[in-house]
């Protein structure tokens, strides 16, 4: 079994990387996720695997694109501007049905912004940073475990799908510490063929990897593999979690660091007698659409809380239209909303 | 026209590592002569199974097409890093990288110096035509003074625009790469010498001995509004001026 | 001398020109007939003077010429 350690969230994601069978690891120093990188750094040459400081997140991205191309599994970590570098990268990544990891600690922005905690990357990792028609699966952890639990799934996702998987984590998350479980490391022999990988065209046809026909139809028909592979994944892999929504009244929409700060939230409200769920997407693509619709028939209101200027709430908006009341409370730069902040704005709301 | 062959070898013919496809180039392009010297390479060396070729941006954005070995087509400028990823992950994979101006030495730059600069055991090629050809026949860092093309067509100015940029003098500079040279194809002897340079960038790979990289100085016949034959001697009596023939960097055995 | 020949695949060549002027004994010239993609193909003018030292086909940039040479010189 795993070994019980305290540790931090940027750690974490690290080690839970290297348990899930990441053989290579390439990434440029950026605040607030340096520990994974020296994590990395540290431990990856000792098994016996890959670690490059690249020159920039350009680079590291396009590193990965490598690695995944021959079939191993393979991720890339930075914060926010480091993120924006790498559009490209992962528009050619999502293009051409690589499998990858991407890990987002994000900072307060945008420009150069700060190193504090933010959620203001939400946009940027669901509606497509880079250019195209494509999507990642988005995971959101909320406390240092999850996001250890979600960096393994994360791999998995990437190689069922053949899809880059971004972890959405924050600041806070990266830098906070908590007790862990660690899990087994997975058994590469367990791990499924890459059949369609670059390994050596010996005795079969040459393999191509490659996002581009300057034939229209050809590319519209890339384009149709690409949305049914995403229809697929909307059917199968959405994840949240309900928080004393039962009887709820109203529903706090959070995810991520906003979220456990949330929880608490419920406790004094509840306190005070006021009925306060909390509705917490883990997956931020694919969107919990159809359960947050449901739920919102059955409350008044649906407050969304986030570290931005308001990115989920036009998913929030999107799902609950007419259902519920939909108002936001955001903070921004770096401020992370206290839970007396947070419970001030619900009692404004509850009725 | 029939002829008779019974009583003959056949001494040339196209190598095996190379698919049937007929080349998109121009007529006269010396992306064609490359590509025949690399699969040639290839054949000597019985390594298409084991190659993987890193397709870029750029006229040869199809290179995917022309070799029966395994290929990956990458974004503008990235090959090198690409290359990075590929050969740490699998390194007993020959990997190879073909570029022209724009991929390696402009938008590719820090890729380029900074793979070079790692010593990545991989072979490098740099097709230096010193404009842009995909593109409508831009002015590329390679561009010489005074050379017309769409973005400068009055002729490149250095004061306002710099002057061609010797990259593979600048990589000779550092202390990782095994081999930097730079050849030409205009006539028959510069081809000899580059089929010999193309092969030894593949060997030193087979090898382990690090970076090598090949600047290999080529036509735009289309570009520089010339015939083929006026291209190659424009190579022959100018572009050698500037970017002088030969090896930079040979740590050999 | 051996005695040589080139067989041109004309639907490759490009008409560029390059594999007459590489030619050192003369023997290559255009033909005066389109391929279909409407370019003027190289044909062997003087076949009898060819030597089968490829250079026509280590200049051309489609590989489009095979070069034979007899096996003993005549």
């Amino acid at each position: 079994m795993g070994n019980r350690l305290l540790l931090r969230g940027n750690e974490v994601i690290a080690e839970a990387a290297i348990r899930a069978g990441c053989e290579c690891y390439f990434a440029y120093p950026i605040t607030p996720q340096a520990e994974l990188l020296e994590h990395m750094a540290r431990n990856m040459p000792r098994l016996g695997r890959t670690f490059v400081q690249a020159e920039s997140e350009v680079a590291a991205v396009s590193m990965v694109y490598g690695a995944a191309a021959c079939g191993v599994r393979t991720m890339t970590s930075s914060s926010s501007p480091g993120i924006s570098l790498k559009q490209e990268g992962i528009s050619y990544l999502a293009g051409s049905n690589l499998p990858a990891v991407i890990v987002n600690v994000v900072r307060g922005g945008p420009g150069l912004g700060n190193i504090a905690p933010s959620q203001c990357d939400y946009f940027q990792a669901t509606k497509g940073g880079g250019h195209g028609d494509y999507r990642l699966i988005v995971l959101a952890p909320s406390t240092v475990p999850e996001a250890g639990e979600l960096t393994m799934l994360a791999f998995d996702l990437a190689d069922e799908y053949r899809i880059p998987v971004m972890i959405l984590a924050d600041g806070m998350l990266g830098q906070m510490m908590e007790p862990v479980e660690l899990p087994d490391p997975v058994d590469p022999n367990s791990l499924p063929a890459k059949d369609w990988a670059t390994t050596g065209a010996k005795g079969r046809a040459p393999n191509i990897i490659l996002s581009f026909d300057l034939d229209p139809e050809k590319l519209k028909t890339m384009n149709l593999a690409l949305q049914e592979k995403y229809a697929r994944i909307t059917a199968s892999e959405v994840r949240y979690e309900e928080t004393a929504t039962d009887d709820a009244d109203i529903v706090i929409a959070a995810y991520g660091t906003v979220a456990r700060i949330a929880k608490s939230v419920l406790r004094l409200a509840r306190e005070e007698g006021i009925k306060v769920g909390l509705f917490r997407p883990i997956t931020l693509w694919p969107y919990p659409y159809e359960p947050l619709k449901a739920l919102a028939a059955r409350v008044e209101t649906v407050l969304t809380v986030e570290m931005s200027a308001g990115q989920m709430w036009e998913d929030v908006r999107l799902a609950v239209a007419e259902r519920a009341e939909t108002p936001f409370y955001g903070e921004f730069g770096g401020v992370v909303p206290t839970p007396r902040a947070i419970l001030s704005e619900v009692k404004k709301h509850a009725r | 026209m029939p002829v008779d062959t019974a009583n003959m070898t056949k001494v040339f013919q196209r190598p095996r590592s190379l698919t049937d496809a007929r080349f998109t180039y121009c007529p006269g392009c010396d992306h064609g002569v490359l590509t025949r010297i690399i699969g040639q390479a290839m054949d000597q060396l019985d390594i298409t199974e084991r190659t993987v070729g890193i397709a870029p941006v750029g006229c040869s954005v199809f290179a995917y097409l022309w070799y029966k070995c395994d290929a990956v087509q990458v974004a503008h400028g990235r090959a090198s890093a690409v290359a990075t990823g590929l050969k740490r992950a699998r390194p007993d994979l020959i990997i190879f990288s073909y570029q022209g101006d724009g991929d390696f030495a402009s938008i590719g730059t820090a890729e380029s110096i900074h793979a070079a600069n790692r010593g990545e055991n991989i072979t490098v090629i740099f097709v230096n035509n010193q404009i842009y050809g995909m593109t409508g026949g831009e002015m590329a860092p390679t561009t010489l003074v005074g050379q017309r093309t769409t973005t400068t067509p009055e002729g490149r100015d250095p004061r306002l625009f710099g002057y061609p940029i010797r990259f593979s003098e600048m990589i000779a500079q550092l202390d990782a790469p095994a081999y930097v040279t730079r050849q030409a194809l205009y006539d028959t002897k510069r081809i000899n010498d580059a089929t010999a340079a193309i092969k030894k960038a593949f060997e030193n790979q087979v090898a382990g001995k690090g970076y090598s990289l090949v600047e290999v100085l080529a036509t735009c016949p289309t570009n520089w509004r010339m015939t083929p034959i006026q291209a190659n001697e424009h190579v022959r009596k100018t572009v050698t001026e500037v970017y002088p023939l030969g090896d930079l960097v040979d740590r050999g055995a | 001398m051996p005695r040589g020949t080139v067989v041109i695949d004309a639907e490759r060549c490009k008409g560029c020109g390059l594999c007459i002027a590489a030619c050192p004994q003369d023997v290559l010239a255009f033909s005066g007939s389109l391929n279909k993609s409407g370019y003027d193909v190289a044909h062997m003018e003087r076949p009898e003077a060819c030597i089968g030292c490829a250079f026509c086909a280590m200049t051309c940039p489609d590989i489009a010429i095979e070069v034979y040479r007899e096996k003993v010189p005549s």
